[in-house]
């Protein structure tokens, strides 16, 4: 994992966030510094509020730290960039967009010719097992269906890079498991295709989440975030549900809760 | 449901009639303080058979329409940018909000000395009628676009032109229509109110000429058809809004 010969996607040094507004200065995340490498899969966990968002908001070139670095496979992070897809905690879709509209707006951006769109959108749509529910509007959708469609626009014009902010924090406990297995099986496990795996940092508050999906998690402080722990998981992939049952995944689950405090 | 309330719809309608002739009838009227329904009628049939009823309703028409989409045009154009920078709402809302203390009725007589008898008096104040609503409401429905949605659209690279036309125009839309329902119905006002003032043709026009000559049948004509006229303008935005809001209507039906 900690090979120093391959080049990180992602090197964060230094890096500190403060808003201002009327009432004074917020420092919501204070000196950071860590990198991730191609193909991780690194889970942010951290309480509420300490600039989790914040975090991932300026990873996806959306907010410009105050202070700090950030480059993305070796160059400065300016704005952001194609090779990202971003999943938002809400499902943020369009409502006036169609389940498969909504699934091809990344390509549309892209001015993607009208011809190629459809196979590229219908693959995805297959992937995330929504065939049948193309033509549906999100008002129609239950909240897992929703959150489907978000992470199939997020994957639609194949990104390197996949952001996610607490993308099943809505869901009820079985469907955000289920939904869990599914990132699993579309962006990391999956061979052949054009699925090849992604780098992936997501943001949970969900401990067991962070330990089942990731190959390294973060912990961070009560605001201002600092980065309290940094522990690498190493439990075998594919991951499967009896893992969440071992004494290992038990103790690492006890030693983040300790983290977090 | 439906047939029930055209049928309702007739009854009332009957209903007036009826009572409008009793009225005529027992109440011993002159006929230039209340003709009767067939007075009306056979004043309506005249004017359609001579075609000047149509010209009348031509001009006021274009008018309204004209004025509707000149109205509407800037009102986006400029909410649009208000809702964008805050810039240039301070520079524009205190004249705005002002502009919207001169009764447009006061100042309709200037801009038919400005600007002729003709049509283009009549759309200029049809367009300054429509103008307040729309604008509010553009405002409204740009400013109440969702941050995360503008994120995404940021997230993918998207052009200020993109995130008009994919994002903020059909987010806005539901408040658009809103705007346009009251602009349809005041656009008519505007046109009337400035066809009153001064004009040669038009169903305002048309109402003068008949209180002039207490032709008032002729009123009369005029009137049902302006109602007319607007009740329709209402009906295709509403039917407008209902075929491309399709996403918005509540999955009740
Ligand atoms: N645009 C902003 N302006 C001012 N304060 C903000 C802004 N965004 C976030 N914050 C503040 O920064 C802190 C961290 O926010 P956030 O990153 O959303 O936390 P988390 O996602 O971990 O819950 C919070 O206290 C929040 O109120
Ligand atoms: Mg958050």
């Amino acid at each position: 994992m900690n090979s120093s010969k391959t080049e990180p996607i992602l090197n964060i040094q230094n890096l500190s966030a403060v808003f201002t507004d009327g009432n004074g200065e917020l420092r919501a995340l204070d000196e950071l510094s860590f990198s991730v490498q191609r193909q991780e899969f690194l889970c942010v966990i951290g309480p509420s509020g300490c600039g989790k968002s914040t975090l991932l908001r300026i990873l996806g070139g959306l907010l410009r730290p105050t202070q700090g670095s950030v480059t993305f496979s070796g160059e400065p992070l300016v704005g952001p960039r194609r090779g990202v897809g971003f999943v938002f905690q809400n499902s943020n879709l369009m409502p006036w967009r169609s389940v498969f509209e909504n699934i091809a707006l990344p390509l549309e951006v892209q001015n993607t010719v009208m011809s190629q769109v459809r196979p590229q959108v219908q693959e995805l749509v297959e992937l995330v097992g929504l065939q049948g529910f193309e033509n549906w509007l999100p008002r129609d959708l239950s909240g897992g269906m929703a959150q489907r469609v978000a992470i199939a626009r997020a994957l639609v014009h194949d990104p390197d890079v996949l952001l996610l902010d607490e993308p099943f924090g809505a869901l009820d406990a079985l469907t955000r498991e289920k939904m869990g297995d599914e990132l699993l099986r579309i962006a990391v496990h999956a061979s052949g295709g054009r699925t090849r795996r992604k780098t992936i940092i997501m943001v949970t508050h969900a401990i067991a989440e962070a330990i089942f999906l990731a190959d390294r998690v973060i912990v961070l402080s009560p605001r201002p975030g600092k980065i309290r722990m940094d522990v690498p998981i190493e439990l075998p992939r594919p991951r499967e549900e009896r893992l969440r049952y071992t004494p290992e995944f038990g103790k690492l689950a006890q030693r983040l809760r300790e983290a977090i405090g | 449901m439906r047939s029930r309330r055209v049928i309702l719809l007739f009854v009332s309608i009957a209903g007036l009639l009826i009572g409008w002739q009793l009225l005529v009838t027992f109440g011993d009227f002159p006929r230039f303080i209340l003709p009767s329904p067939g007075d009306v009628l056979n004043r309506f049939l005249e004017t359609v058979g001579d075609g000047s009823l149509f010209r009348h309703l031509a001009t006021t028409l274009k008018e309204v329409f004209w004025g509707l989409a000149l109205g509407v045009s800037f009102a986006s154009i400029l909410g649009y940018l208000i809702a964008k920078s805050r810039w240039i709402e301070r520079l524009l809302s205190p004249y705005i909000v002002a502009s919207q203390s001169v009764p447009l009725v006061a100042i309709a007589p200037l801009l038919v000395i400005w600007f002729g008898p003709g049509m283009l008096s009549k759309i200029l104040i049809a367009a300054l009628i429509v103008f307040f609503p729309v604008l509010v409401n553009i405002v409204v429905g740009v400013r109440a676009v969702p941050e995360d949605l503008h994120a995404l659209m940021r997230s993918l690279g998207a052009t200020r032109w993109q995130t008009l036309r994919l994002l903020e125009m059909p987010a806005a839309l539901p408040v658009f229509f809103g705007g346009l329902r009251v602009g349809a119905t005041l656009a008519v006002i505007g046109a009337v109110v400035g066809e009153f003032v001064g004009a040669d043709s038009g169903l305002g026009f048309l109402i003068n000429v008949g209180r002039g000559l207490y032709d008032t049948a002729l009123v009369f004509v005029a009137v049902f058809v302006l109602i007319s006229m607007a009740l329709i303008l209402y009906g295709i935005v509403v039917g407008l809004e209902a075929r491309l809001l399709a996403w918005q209507r509540r999955s009740e039906e």
